[in-house]
């Protein structure tokens, strides 16, 4: 081995090898970035909820919450929709 | 008609302006009619790295504003003598709110009924100047450099790009020595292919003649000894659909070093 290290010296092979760190680090920090989701995605997602889910009940639309969860590794879509009210199953038959 | 490619990175500084000059320049010099179009209102670069700054009379503004023709405002570039490598300037005096994606998508339509290769430069950044450049584009080329922070921002904009319908962006490595791969201090290629998942259109080592060719105002694309002037003429070739291999991007290689130390040096 000390003969390899003394001809990668001579031939300028040496390095500190960083770039693994680059690449573990960039790893992880594009995890996260690729879990968020841009406000206007989120809120789009938010009114076509609404609208299919008004269908079969009425809902509490300004109480609407809907985030994505990180934890750990995982990604969760959470929704908290307080309900008003159920509609007529007819109702919904004739529409 | 032509197509609409919109050259991108988010971060600033990686080469978008270079990389637009040189493959404009590059598919001009094949034979190509081609527009550059600079989307970087208020920041204008493309004009003084393609050497055509004193002639500027018109710009972005102007033509989508509809004040003037898109013609009246396109400056030909002399050096080829038909006429086929334009510039669209970006204006300096105003911001990005002074053009909108409509009028953008408008201003492609129009320019790819009279030019093959309709090249947008685009500028750093993911606000209104990003929004309007890939308006009109129809296809997108990702530049990055193998740096953490580059590379990080190319994975953001392949995901805008997406959410624009702009599907399988095509990277350009810039900046790469080879040496520094070598040695483990430098991301390689393939590490950077592992990490943004999207195909390679070409890769340009780092070549003191870019600065060269930058401070004359003419781009390195059309000097026959520049490196990164090879590699844009190979990437430039790619963009027409022929297949030409990754090249060789080892001139500092252990070969090259014993014929340096012989005195048979390449340069």
């Amino acid at each position: 081995m000390a003969v390899l290290d003394f001809l990668s010296r001579v031939f300028g092979r040496e390095g500190s090898g960083s770039k693994n760190v680059a690449k573990e680090r960039l790893r992880l920090v594009l995890v996260h970035d690729r879990n968020s989701i841009a406000p206007e995605v989120l809120e789009d997602l938010k009114e076509d909820l609404i609208r299919v889910i008004s269908n079969y009940m009425e809902i509490d639309v300004q109480a609407l919450e809907v985030n994505l969860s990180n934890e750990d590794s995982s990604v969760a879509l959470v929704a908290s929709i307080p309900i008003l009210g159920m509609k007529r199953r007819q109702r919904a038959n004739w529409s | 008609m032509g197509e609409v490619i919109v050259i991108t990175s988010g971060k600033g500084g990686v080469g978008k302006t270079t990389t637009t000059a040189n493959l404009g320049a590059g598919l001009a010099a094949l034979g190509y009619k081609v527009v550059l179009v600079d989307t970087d209102i208020g920041l204008r670069n493309l004009d003084v790295v393609m050497g055509l700054e004193n002639r500027i009379v018109y710009d972005i503004v102007d033509a989508t504003s509809g004040q003037i023709s898109v013609n009246k405002a396109l400056i030909k570039d002399k050096r080829f003598s038909d006429g086929r490598l334009c510039l669209l300037p970006a204006a300096q005096t105003r911001d990005k709110t002074a053009v909108n994606p409509n009028q953008m998508r408008k201003l492609c339509e129009e320019l790819k009924k009279d030019f093959d290769f309709v090249l947008i430069d685009c500028p750093a950044g993911i606000e209104q100047g990003f929004r309007n450049a890939v308006a009109g584009a129809e296809k997108a080329i990702v530049i990055t450099t193998p740096e953490v922070s580059a590379i990080r921002d190319a994975d953001r904009i392949v995901g805008l790009l997406e959410a624009q319908e702009l599907r399988n962006p095509r990277l350009i490595i810039n900046r790469l020595r080879p040496g520094m791969v070598r040695k483990g201090d430098m991301m390689s290629i393939e590490d950077m292919v592992e990490i943004l998942a999207i195909d390679v259109l070409g890769v340009v080592p780092e070549d003191d003649l870019i600065i060269v060719s930058t401070n004359k105002g003419e781009p390195a694309v059309l000097d026959e000894k520049s490196r990164a002037g090879q590699a844009f003429r190979n990437i430039t070739r790619r963009l027409t659909g022929v297949d030409v291999p990754l090249t060789d991007l080892e001139p500092d290689g252990f070969m090259d070093r014993m014929r340096k130390l012989f005195g048979l040096g390449r340069r």
